[in-house]
């Protein structure tokens, strides 16, 4: 039935295309993705970008117009959601508000027609799994966030699916259960090794949790990749601005002193130890970008400041802090500094900047 | 063709779900309705005629009756209101306990049946009744409460409060009370205070349930009948009058058109500013 | 605590309360007292107690069948308005066709159009159908009345059902009857509960359509205390109003813990 299978394969995507009838543009246009098995992917971006409909295609709420879903080497696009055999946990988790905790994670046996003793045992093993042994007869609402996060979690995972979904399940959540939340999401992920793909808005999270991200917008996939190449080498102007801060210069790249700069009205950026390997055609308008972190305040007078600017504000968050910077031509340059405040002047001040070129990245033209 | 045929089933989905309810309103409701249309246009003769509507509105007696209803709804409306306002201010301000009593207390009538309550009037308010007994030791003794329009509006706005008071509460309760402390920070006074800021934001929820008691006030028939007399009858008693006793149906099917439409316009006019389904169902939804 | 000023709540508007609460509970209050009397009379309070009347409305062979013709047509278009209603509240909230929000308002027409033209023109129809003082006939005019306010009630629970629930249960492997079954339908359940409730009473208490369609050998109870009250008051409908009392209290008691515990609504409102 199934021919020249990479068995490695969890889910692959093949030009998967989403649109509404009455409309022109389309919701999901031709995505292509591979995810391995035991992989940890996010799909991120924001609200309207695809990501989430492409999930309920996955799911099997929405049909795609075009393209393949192929679950451990079957298309599955043409089936309805319960034949799919799929986990999922959704936003506010979904839990049958009428159930008890136990029916809950029974649910999913039940419908599969387990024999009954075999339910009795998976759930019981289960719920003691995530600890929850003793709260079988409590409604959802009775619960604590954490607990329904770990029914949904369990009744998800009861069956054995080869995957798990996860749509958005934390966005309702203040920031501390978020990150608590998100740590135990992790610890389920190494438990029980299978591939989970997660949907959020929310770019920390989608670096906290995994092993690769993939950034939707307009409908179409514009990177995908691990959380640290994505970051340090974002392949489009919207994947830099949307995950972290970050600085992009425009200038030309000149020949400097026998190294590479980039010139812009009122900056010389030396690039000297500029990254090997990529064909960076002096003379034309480039788009560099440098993290917040590699940009360094110093003394106005300092011989080393690639430019000079005033300091419009200083933003204290604890370990480190933020100091937006205004270059004589407007351009507004972020800085993320340590612990240290001395050598930064009040605001009005004026103060050199210098940029760290060996983590700067040229954002390929068109992006 | 196939794409066509498509695109009919898909807009179709789920309406035979209402199959039977539009059977049931069909034959129970759409036809008898029409019939009462179809009767009050035919003369003796069985020809058309418009003469039943002329009669109707030509007759000053019936035309008094006419004025008499929307009298007595007027009344009705206005009483309620006076009562309902304050009633639904204070369970915007009372605790869960206090609230929850004010609503069940206010939700009795839907609770008491149509007769057990019209006779329990007839006791109490007639000549010989313990009311007339107070009102007469304090030198009322010209009053009388029933056979009356005094003793319907009694009757029929005591069956009517609820639908004005849940309206009015659904409104009050999502207005901000710190709108007030805002406009006497900015020096207002607290009267000054209500009737500018908190007052216009209740509008909508006073509207709503003064034509919702307006309607239904005019088509009230049993209270009337007990509590009123024939001297003093509103447009159902004149209709079921016509019917059942001069067997004249066309006029009375006439007058029937006239009070239906009537009503209907309030409706329309009541459906622009709110969702009537949404009044009527705060309405049942707390009962 | 709330500072006085947003919590202020002047003595008046305790006075109106009080009258509205007086007026609300007079008529139940009068007539309990009233059904006791141990004379034919209309004078509350009245002079002395007894049983008479109950003993009357219980041997009076008229008031007895009144009550049975009422308890059966009721139950009859409780049962047959959940469910035309149920399933016309899914046409208008679930239904993907054009003329829903018109299906809407003819849901609740019922209610708005002035009952005498409602229950004149079904007494044209009934002479020409011969349904004049049947079961059936009764039945069919009590369900306009009453369907729209299970329409009501179940369209309202339904809006509520959060659609991600019957999606949960659909990818957790419920075919689509099984979603319905397990929790579409135990959510809307209260909805249908209070909206069969409604209908019960409306049947029960009905009395403008009736008058016109009862005949000597079917009277409902509202039709008999109606023809008590205007032909020769007497208290056994004191009586009688105590029963239907004592019955519609039972009946707010038993929706109020379906309606209002927790268990039943799945999360609470406020």
């Amino acid at each position: 039935m199934t021919v020249a299978v990479d068995t490695d394969l969890a889910l692959e995507l093949r030009g998967v295309s989403k649109q509404y009838p009455g409309t022109d543009t389309a919701a999901v246009s031709g995505v292509d993705l591979q995810i391995r098995r035991g992989e940890f992917v996010t799909f991120l971006g924001p609200s309207g970008s695809g990501k989430t409909t492409t999930l309920n295609m996955i799911a099997g709420f929405i049909s795609p117009t075009a393209g393949e879903i192929v679950l451990h080497g079957r298309n599955i696009a043409d089936l309805p959601p319960h034949q799919r055999n799929l986990g999922m946990v959704f936003q506010n988790y979904a839990l049958f508000p009428h159930m008890s905790v136990w029916d809950n994670v029974a649910f999913p046996l039940v419908e599969r027609k387990y024999p009954k003793d075999q339910i009795r045992e998976r759930v019981r093993a289960a719920l003691e799994m995530v600890n929850l042994t003793g709260f079988e007869k409590r409604r959802p609402r009775e619960l604590s966030g954490g607990q329904q996060q770990r029914v949904a979690l369990t009744r998800a995972l009861v069956f054995d699916p080869p995957i798990l979904l996860m749509d958005e399940p934390l966005s309702a959540l203040d920031k501390k259960l978020r990150q608590r939340l998100q740590l135990e999401i992790k610890r389920v992920h190494r438990e029980v090794g299978i591939t989970f793909l997660f949907v959020t808005h929310d770019q920390e999270e989608a670096m906290a949790l995994s092993d690769r991200v993939v950034v939707f917008d307009q409908g179409r996939i514009e990177q995908v990749g691990t959380p640290d190449e994505l970051y340090r080498r974002p392949a489009t102007r919207f994947v830099a601005e949307f995950l972290g801060d970050s600085n992009l210069i425009e200038g030309k790249l000149v020949e400097r002193d026998g190294a590479t700069a980039l010139a812009t009205p009122e900056c010389q950026i030396p690039l000297p130890d500029w990254p090997g390997g990529r064909e960076a055609p002096s003379g034309d308008e480039h788009c560099v970008m440098f993290r917040p972190e590699d940009v360094k305040v110093l003394p106005a007078d300092d011989e080393g400041a690639a430019c000079r600017g005033t300091v419009r504000d200083v933003v204290y968050l604890g370990s480190e802090q933020r100091v937006i910077v205004t270059t004589e031509t407007g351009r507004e340059v972020t800085v993320r500094t340590g612990g240290e405040t001395t050598g930064i002047p009040g605001v009005g001040g004026t103060v050199g900047l210098r940029f760290s070129a060996s983590n700067a990245w040229l954002i390929p033209t068109g992006g | 063709m196939l794409k066509l045929a498509q695109q009919t089933t898909r807009r179709l989905r789920g309406i035979h779900l209402a199959i039977p309810l539009l059977v049931l309103l069909v034959a129970f409701f759409a036809i008898p309705v029409l019939e009462l249309v179809r009767r009050s246009f035919l003369d003796p003769d069985g020809a058309l005629t418009l003469q039943s509507y002329g009669d109707f509105l030509g007759t000053p007696a019936y035309r008094t009756i006419l004025f008499r209803t929307f009298f007595v709804a007027v009344v009705c409306t206005v009483t309620c209101l006076l009562f309902a306002y304050p009633y639904a201010y204070l369970m915007t301000l009372a605790g869960p306990r206090l609230r929850r009593a004010l609503l069940v207390l206010v939700l009795l009538p839907f609770w008491t049946s149509l007769m057990v309550r019209t006779y329990a009037w007839l006791v109490l308010l007639q000549d010989t009744g313990p009311i007339k007994a107070v009102l007469a030791a304090i030198g009322l003794e010209q009053v009388h409460l029933i056979r009356n329009t005094t003793g319907v509006v009694i009757g029929m706005a005591q069956i009517l409060l609820p639908f004005m008071v849940l309206p009015l509460y659904n409104n009050l309760q999502k207005i901000e009370r710190s709108d007030l402390l805002a406009a006497q920070s900015m020096g207002a006074t607290p009267v000054r205070a209500f009737w500018r800021v908190y007052f216009p934001q209740s509008l909508p929820g006073l509207f709503a349930g003064s034509v919702l008691v307006f309607i239904l006030a005019l088509g009230f028939y049993i209270t009337p009948v007990i509590l009123g007399s024939p001297q003093n009858s509103m447009m159902s008693q004149l209709i079921v009058r016509q019917v059942t006793e001069r067997l004249d149906w066309a006029s009375g099917g006439a007058m029937a058109v006239v009070l239906a439409v009537l009503t209907l316009v309030f409706v329309g006019l009541m459906s622009r500013v709110v969702n009537v389904q949404q009044a009527f169902g705060g309405t049942v939804d707390k009962k | 605590m709330t500072s006085t000023e947003t919590r202020s709540r002047p003595r008046w508007l305790y006075l109106m309360a009080a009258i509205v609460a007086i007026w609300m509970t007079a008529p139940p209050l009068v007539v309990i007292p009233m059904s006791f009397a141990s004379e034919r009379t209309l004078t509350f309070p009245p002079s002395g107690y007894s049983l008479r009347w109950y003993q009357e409305f219980f041997e009076n062979p008229v008031w007895i069948d009144a009550l049975k013709s009422s308890l059966l047509i009721g139950v009859l278009v409780m049962v047959i308005s959940v469910v035309i209603g149920t399933l016309g509240a899914f046409a208008v909230v679930r239904g993907r066709f054009r003329g829903r929000g018109v299906l809407e308002m003819v849901g609740i027409a019922p209610l708005v159009v002035p009952i005498v033209v409602l229950g004149i023109g079904v007494y044209a129809m009934f002479l020409r159908w011969g349904l004049i003082g049947t079961v059936p006939g009764f039945v069919a005019a009590h369900c306009v009345l009453a369907v729209p306010y299970v329409m009501i009630t179940v369209g309202s629970a339904l809006r509520v059902v959060d659609g991600q629930l019957e999606r949960a249960a659909r990818v957790l492997g419920a075919r689509p009857h099984r979603v319905f079954l397990r929790v579409t339908l135990p959510l809307i359940a209260p909805g249908m509960l209070a909206g069969g409730l409604f209908a019960f009473v409306t049947s029960f208490d009905e009395v403008v359509v009736s008058l016109f369609i009862v005949s000597p050998g079917l009277r409902t109870l509202p039709v008999e205390m109606y023809s008590s009250v205007t032909r020769d008051i007497n208290p056994t409908i004191a009586a009688a109003s105590t029963l239907i009392l004592l019955v519609s209290t039972v009946l707010i008691l038993v929706s109020t813990k379906f309606l209002f515990s927790d268990s039943a609504n799945g999360r609470s409102k406020r």
